[in-house]
């Protein structure tokens, strides 16, 4: 039954997309592993980080494209769930570093000691196994957003209210993390690690497997999101997204299936951020920062809400320009972010996807006219209400 | 020891500086000389010099007296001047005994320390006692008694029951009479004195006085002890409701900056129901036009820096008015109807005026000076309150006041009340909306360049000002209930007062997380917000 619901959603569209991931993989892999450095088709090890992060934004625009482009709900407050899915995998890569800490403490993390810590705190038992921490990367996230959710939705707090509300959070997490107290490392977060799953975690073959781990994390993650896109579920939340009311009218229960929607992007985001800690070595409150969050929106505003391929598209590309811009001329990119808000929001409605769409209806209209009745859209439009 | 010399060296530069301001010569030849006899003669002899220094009624001579008294007043083998000099084992620093500069070191066998007898002593202190406690200046006498106060030395009795006797000033005379019950407290006196002692402390009631009563519990028994013990637990209890009305206090002080920040707020989103996330931006545009503002008066006309802050009122309430109306007609109107939209393009607006302002000004903190009238503080009871505290606590009602006149009042609030609650009718009665928009967008704007304004006397001026105000003055907004401005007060004020009680028990940062689920959770409960407004305009 689980596979004709995944059979579902596996159209043509997301075979070539999947097929040409793979083939991505595989070049990328040749390219960083075989082909000896010095060669101009030679991919540094940097850059396979660089794109594996990368992935793991498109992942976490993906999960934020879930609930904003399908169920109508902005979250303004994914971050968190990416970062808390961070931290566990952050806590589990603390454990393996053992006694090559600065203290050489066999179980306490550094900041432990230098904070007086006499024992671990009991949320960080069990961060020495992997299956623990990979079971955490998902429940931690999914427990917040359910119980969040779950009060949030019954009461019908919708809309912008939601939003603010979903700000809120993640600048609660983020003030809380901050706390030397809470255990988790407090501004300096978690960082210096050594391996993970016993390998060099700066080794070329460890973080081309990284890589390799974030693409199939995000064809994985790309196929349960068509899947349950193309489900009656999903037919059910975009009723919701479109008009919630009458939805609730007809008899569904509106916030179940935005419940359900809700906690499993939020582990979809946890599964991001876990994958992201290793990549970029060090995990800390500044990624619950509301600003973060926002930013993740953006993602896939310009590349599409309410499309799935867009955020992963939009994801790629803000971030690309953010690397280049960051590190050419820095004053830019600021002035570029903002416009790029400003821009999308009034312009690009439906992001660079629906760009292509827009276009093509507007040259086919040149064409011929009298043809009105077609509708060339495949893309499903967001609502203008909410 | 040496601390106390330093001070009282640190004492006598200020003394100078005051004489220096009275016209007084800074050098002193005839003082000086005083000082010097001071070392030669016999005791009787220096027993004169001390009263004829005191005899001067100068209180510069106050540290060479005190210095003489501790011991710590050296003659000069090779010149035989005199100076106050710190015993460092092989070294002598030497400082000068009237102005209190630096001599620089000298070898411990160059100079002679200047030997003092009790009698000499009972002199030095009756000397000082006259060049403090009976000074003509009230400000040297107060200073007197609250150094006699802090340091509670019983042989000082005598001379403050002196003093006590000939003062005029009541506060003095007040200050005289506590220091002299402390000093009782750790005198050998008898026990109805001490009683009486406590008597008097029990009424001053402050932090100070209840150190003195937990110095003197240690010695005391008997009746003492019971009144002492008494009088403690009075205090404590008078301190702990102080305590409350001081969190009261900065509760309401923390609640104005709030109402300030999300007033117009309340406008634009409450009001208009427009995201705007620019919101704490149009507050660091009113901070950047008052620094601007201040720099201009600075270089070309100095004189009318006080009245600053009133030239930048209108002026930052333009600036972010007209910047708001641009925002509004140039993107927000085009979003209309899309919440989500609006509040994506309002955050892109507020990246770009943030990025504007760090080009032009630079990422760091700007200074506003603050105008002399709201410098300083006052005390009420055991309260301190600052000027600008308490201004801006004015201020923001005043423009909450103005505001809900404008809204009431105005044949403009009038439209916009129309506009907001039905705009088809309301533009089928020929009220033209979208200018009323575009206004009604401006007045927010403009109100939130107010509050710039205000805040730029308390908060650092740099281009992320507006970004710590924006998830807090939403909050506030949706927590008073949009669309009420009653609410955004009451909102502001509960979150303000509820912070600073929590603060002691949970910490800054625990306390605001704490408000913060709370809101969550609140706004699960009640999620249009404590006064909502009622009608078919929910369910939009």
């Amino acid at each position: 039954m689980i596979s004709k619901f995944i059979l579902r959603g596996l159209d043509g569209r997301l075979t070539a997309f999947l097929i040409a991931a793979l083939a991505y993989v595989v070049l990328i892999a040749i390219g960083n592993l075989f082909i000896p450095e010095g060669s101009f088709l030679h991919v540094p090890t940097y850059a396979v980080s660089l794109m594996g992060k990368y992935l793991c934004y498109a992942l976490l625009a993906l999960s934020v494209d879930l609930v904003w482009g399908f169920a109508g709900v902005l979250s303004l407050g994914h971050g968190a769930f990416f970062a808390l899915g961070g931290y566990a995998m952050g806590m589990y890569l603390m454990r393996q570093i053992g006694t090559r800490g600065v203290y050489a403490d066999p179980t306490l993390p550094d900041f432990m000691v230098f904070l007086n810590y006499k024992e671990l705190p009991w949320f960080w038992y069990g961060f020495d196994m992997f299956w623990f921490a990979a079971i955490m990367v998902v429940l931690a996230p999914a427990t917040l957003a359910f119980v969040f959710g779950w009060l949030a939705f019954r009461s019908r707090v919708t809309g912008v209210y939601l939003s603010i509300i979903t700000q809120a959070m993640t600048f609660a997490l983020l003030l809380a993390f901050f706390r030397n107290d809470m255990g988790f490392g407090g501004n300096n977060g978690l960082t210096d690690f050594k391996d993970i799953l016993g390998f060099d975690i700066q080794s070329d073959g460890t973080r081309m497997g990284l890589f390799a781990a974030s693409a199939l994390a995000l064809c994985l993650g790309l196929i349960i999101c068509k899947a349950v896109v193309a489900s009656k579920l999903g037919k059910v939340l975009v009723a919701v997204r479109d008009a919630e009311s009458r939805t609730r009218f007809l008899g569904y229960r509106v916030e179940h299936y935005k419940l359900f929607v809700w906690t499993l992007s939020a582990a979809l985001a946890g599964i991001a951020g876990a994958l992201y800690v290793p990549q970029v070595g060090i995990i800390n409150p500044g990624e619950f920062a509301p600003a973060n969050s926002i930013e993740m929106v953006i993602w896939v505003a310009v590349g599409g809400r309410g499309t799935l391929y867009g955020p992963i598209l939009g994801a790629i590309l803000v971030n690309g320009a953010k690397t280049y811009f960051t590190g050419a001329i820095p004053e830019i990119w600021l002035f570029a972010l903002g416009a790029l808000f400003v821009g999308v929001t009034l312009f690009l409605p439906k992001g660079v996807l629906g760009l292509y769409g827009m276009l093509r209806q507007r040259f086919e209209k040149t064409r011929a006219p009298r043809e009105t009745k077609r509708t060339a859209d495949p893309v499903s439009q967001p609502s203008e209400a909410e | 020891m040496k601390a106390f010399i330093r001070f009282s060296i640190a004492l006598l530069s200020l003394f100078f500086i005051l004489g220096t301001s009275q016209g007084m010569a800074a050098e002193d030849p005839a003082l000086k000389e005083k000082i010097s006899a001071l070392a030669e003669g016999s005791y009787s002899d220096r027993a004169q010099a001390i009263q004829s220094v005191a005899a001067t009624g100068d209180d510069r001579a106050v540290p060479a007296l005190e210095a003489l008294g501790e011991g710590l007043l050296f003659i000069v083998k090779s010149d035989k001047s005199v100076v106050i000099g710190l015993d460092e084992g092989a070294t002598v620093e030497t400082f000068d005994p009237v102005t209190g500069d630096s001599l620089g070191s000298v070898p411990s066998g160059a100079v002679d320390k200047i030997k003092v007898n009790n009698r000499l002593r009972r002199e030095i202190r009756s000397a000082l006692g006259a060049l403090t406690l009976l000074s003509d200046d009230p400000k040297v006498r107060l200073a007197a008694a609250g150094a006699i106060f802090k340091s509670k030395d019983s042989d000082s009795i005598e001379l403050l029951d002196t003093a006590i006797a000939k003062e005029t000033v009541e506060s003095v005379k007040l200050a005289m009479q506590e220091a002299r019950a402390a000093a009782v407290l750790n005198s050998s006196r008898d026990m109805a004195e001490k009683q009486a002692a406590v008597a008097l402390m029990a009424d001053r009631g402050n932090q100070s006085a209840l150190a003195v009563l937990l110095n003197a519990k240690g010695s005391a028994e008997g009746p003492l002890l019971v009144d002492i013990d008494n009088a403690i637990a009075a205090i404590e209890k008078s301190l702990a409701i102080w305590d409350l009305a001081q969190n009261a206090w900065y509760g309401v002080s923390l609640g104005s900056v709030l109402l300030l920040a999300a007033i117009g707020l309340a406008i634009t989103f409450g009001v208009m129901g427009v995201i705007n996330m620019a919101h704490g931006e149009m507050v660091m545009l009113g901070a950047y036009t008052t620094f601007v503002v201040q720099d201009i008066i600075r270089t070309s006309m100095p004189g009318i820096f006080d009245y600053s802050l009133l030239i930048a009122l209108p002026l930052a309430f333009l600036v972010s008015g007209i910047v708001g109306i641009i925002i509004e007609r140039g993107v927000i109107r085009w979003l209309y109807g899309r919440p989500l939209e609006t509040l994506l393009a309002t955050w892109g607006i507020a990246l770009l005026l943030q990025q504007t302002v760090r080009s032009i000004f630079g990422p760091t903190n700007r200074e506003v000076g603050t105008p002399d009238f709201l410098a300083g503080a006052f005390k009420l009871g055991e309260l301190t309150i600052t000027y600008n505290r308490l201004a801006i606590v004015i201020f923001s009602l005043l423009v909450l006041a103005v505001l809900m006149l404008v809204l009431r009042k105005t044949s403009f609030g009038l439209r916009m009340r129309a506009v907001t609650q039905n705009r088809r009718m309301a533009n089928s009665m020929g009220i033209k909306t979208n200018w009323v928009d575009a206004m009604t967008f401006g007045l927010g704007s403009g109100i939130a360049g107010i509050a710039g304004v205000a805040l730029s006397q308390i908060d650092n001026v740099s281009p992320n000002l507006g970004q710590s105000y924006i998830i807090d003055s939403f909050l506030v907004v949706v927590f008073g209930g949009v669309g009420n401005l009653w609410g955004t007060l009451v909102g502001a004020m509960t979150l303000g007062v509820a912070n600073k009680f929590l603060e002691p028990f949970a910490g800054a940062v625990l306390g605001k997380i704490i408000l913060l689920v709370f809101i969550i959770l609140f706004i699960q409960k009640r999620p249009r917000g404590m006064f909502a407004l009622k009608g078919r305009a929910v369910e939009s």
